[in-house]
């Protein structure tokens, strides 16, 4: 075997063995949990994904997950679409500093906006509610859509553009008939980011809601400090929150590596 | 590609700057307001002028002190983060597969720990790392190693550490991945001509043409770890102790704990300062980069149609620092 190999599988490998633990936690009841180590589990259950399945509030925190990231990926992308089509197409007043300001709040930390996000959503009637959630990951979402998409539209010629307008289209008609379809892998892989930063983060997600709209990741350090510690029910929902992402991973595949080439993520 | 002036482009970007300025500046607003006043409860502030910033940035004072440290704390974990990650995800980038259905295959799978939700990531390693029902945990001890992430500072170090390697190796390496597709054959062509030797294909050809998406993956990381939260707070919850008490856990622990606002409103600005900052630098050096690559690209074609018969390789490093 070549070097690289080694490499490559022992990296998977070390990729791989916490995740194995937990599917193997998963499918254990708490008994054969607690009482010794087994590398496999003897007696399969399926209970844990059943009380999961069953339970409002449970899978209640996986629909307010999901409705608050979908959401946020279709107000990020519509806002970000004509936005970055500005940036990529022309120079005005404060581009630069404009563009250079929306990118550092997507390195904005989180923890500072933790509370008077609480404070403004509180005020305008938003708290408690997806929408709140929505907006807020909006705050590194909207300028990442626009850094991604700006890298996609540049990769356009600008002919085309004069192109359509000769030929007698109007602006939203171009953009919408001709041009989205140019950059759709584009729309995708921004799409793909969106999901991904807004599903993966818990700190302004946990502080937005309380009951209605709570998200699976707060249910989940909730029960677990409630319940003692049902270490099989934990795990289960743990693989049930890799299991959105994977899918998605899977469907872009073979748009992931071109977003990453253009070094916009 | 040379772009028009156009003031009526304002017209496209204003609802993304309504909302953002609604979601950053607004609330940031509110921190300022916060920063400058004490409160006794019941809404009635009083303005202490700059009296916060100066407990801050004092070490003497207690809260200056627990500042400090969990800064200091939060640099040594992203200096370590950073050393551990950037190389290994070169060297995981140069061992991708070159083609066929394992490319999509490890693509997949080195992703798939990207999109876990952060406190998921967090539970993974709490169950793989407990000494009573992990895997890690129990081997550990069942070999002499003393190791008990709850316990001990220095396991809690490795334990975050490991975890975060874990976490996020995988997206320096995707990052370098790409860098490495957009080569073209041709200089790899002169290289064998050249005789060249692995090592120096990597130093004259890869590391340079990978330079723009390794900034990138290190500012990426060098900011996610400076504002890492839910991943210690889910593992040691900050402890033992304080160890793992990094900037971000210190303020929600002071904001939504405390509900010390002026203070912890000082910290945000400070906090927001920093990694403002640091920003702008890398900012700066990415637009210089990518000045200097459009130079060197208008080269490029001339330099791919020589490629077979000169042999640039030698001469790539050369050519950058001309640009």
């Amino acid at each position: 075997m070549r070097p690289r190999h080694v490499v490559m599988t022992l990296y998977l490998l070390f990729l791989m063995v916490p995740i194995y633990w937990l599917v193997n936690m998963s499918l254990k009841t708490n008994q054969e949990i607690n009482s010794g180590m087994t590398l496999w589990p003897h007696a399969i259950t399926f209970d844990n994904y059943i009380r999961i399945f069953t339970d409002p509030s449970w899978y209640g925190g996986y629909l307010n997950s999901l409705s608050y990231v979908a959401i946020n990926t279709v107000l990020s992308i519509g806002l970000a679409l004509p936005a970055a089509y500005a940036f990529s197409r022309y120079s005005f007043i404060g581009d630069k500093h404009l563009f250079f300001w929306l990118l550092s709040n997507r390195m904005a930390p989180p923890a500072v906006f933790a509370l008077p996000f609480f404070n403004l959503y509180s005020a305008v009637g938003l708290f408690d509610t997806p929408w709140a959630v929505a907006l807020a990951h909006c705050l590194f979402n909207v300028p990442l859509a626009v850094w991604i998409l700006e890298g996609f539209m540049s990769g356009v010629p600008r002919e085309i553009d004069e192109t359509a307008a000769i030929d007698g289209y109007s602006f939203p008609r171009f953009f919408a008939k001709i041009f989205m379809p140019l950059i759709a892998s584009g729309i995708g892989v921004a799409a793909f980011f969106c999901f991904m930063f807004s599903w993966v983060e818990l700190l302004l997600a946990r502080t937005l809601t309380s009951v209605d709209a709570k998200p699976i990741a707060a249910t989940m350090t909730r029960t677990v400090s409630a319940a003692g510690m049902d270490w099989g029910l934990l795990a289960a929902a743990g693989v049930l929150t890799i299991v959105p992402g994977a899918l998605v991973i899977w469907f872009v595949r073979n748009y992931i590596a071109k977003g990453f080439a253009l070094g916009r993520v | 590609m040379t772009k028009t002036v156009n003031q009526k482009a304002w017209l496209l970007v204003l609802p993304v700057f309504a909302v953002v300025a609604f979601s950053a500046v607004l609330p940031l607003m509110t921190v300022v307001n916060y920063s400058f006043q004490d409160t006794f409860g019941n809404n009635q502030f009083f303005w202490n002028g700059l009296g916060w910033f100066q407990e801050l940035l004092d070490p003497s004072t207690q809260f200056g002190e627990r500042f400090l440290d969990s800064l200091w704390r939060n640099l040594l974990f992203s200096a370590i983060i950073l050393a551990i990650e950037v190389p290994l995800g070169i060297a995981v980038a140069l061992s991708m597969p070159r083609e066929g259905r394992s490319v999509a295959f490890c693509l997949v799978l080195m992703a798939l720990p990207l999109l876990i939700p952060w406190n998921v990531v967090g539970t993974i390693w709490q169950v793989f790392a407990r000494t009573d029902i992990g895997l890690l945990g129990a081997t550990l001890n069942s070999l002499g190693i003393d190791y008990n992430y709850a316990g001990s500072a220095l396991a809690a170090w490795v334990t975050i550490v490991t975890m975060d390697v874990w976490h996020w190796t995988s997206l320096v390496a995707l990052l370098c991945y790409a860098g490495l597709k957009s080569i073209p054959d041709a200089y790899y062509q002169a290289a064998r001509i050249d005789g060249a030797s692995q090592w120096a294909i990597f130093r004259t050809i890869q590391l340079p043409k990978m330079r723009r998406v390794l900034l990138i993956a290190v500012l990426l990381r060098f900011m996610d770890s400076f504002m890492i939260y839910t991943e210690p707070f889910v593992l040691t919850g900050g402890g033992p102790g304080n160890a793992t008490t990094f900037l971000s856990i210190d303020l929600v622990k002071l904001a939504l704990g405390q509900f010390d606002l002026g203070r912890a409103a000082a910290m945000s600005l400070v906090y927001n300062l920093i990694i403002l900052s640091v920003c702008w630098v890398f900012y700066t050096v990415m637009t210089n980069v990518d000045a200097g690559n459009r130079t060197v690209l208008a080269d490029d074609p001339a330099d791919a149609a020589a490629a077979g018969s000169l042999a640039p390789a030698t001469t790539i490093p050369l050519d950058r620092r001309a640009a």
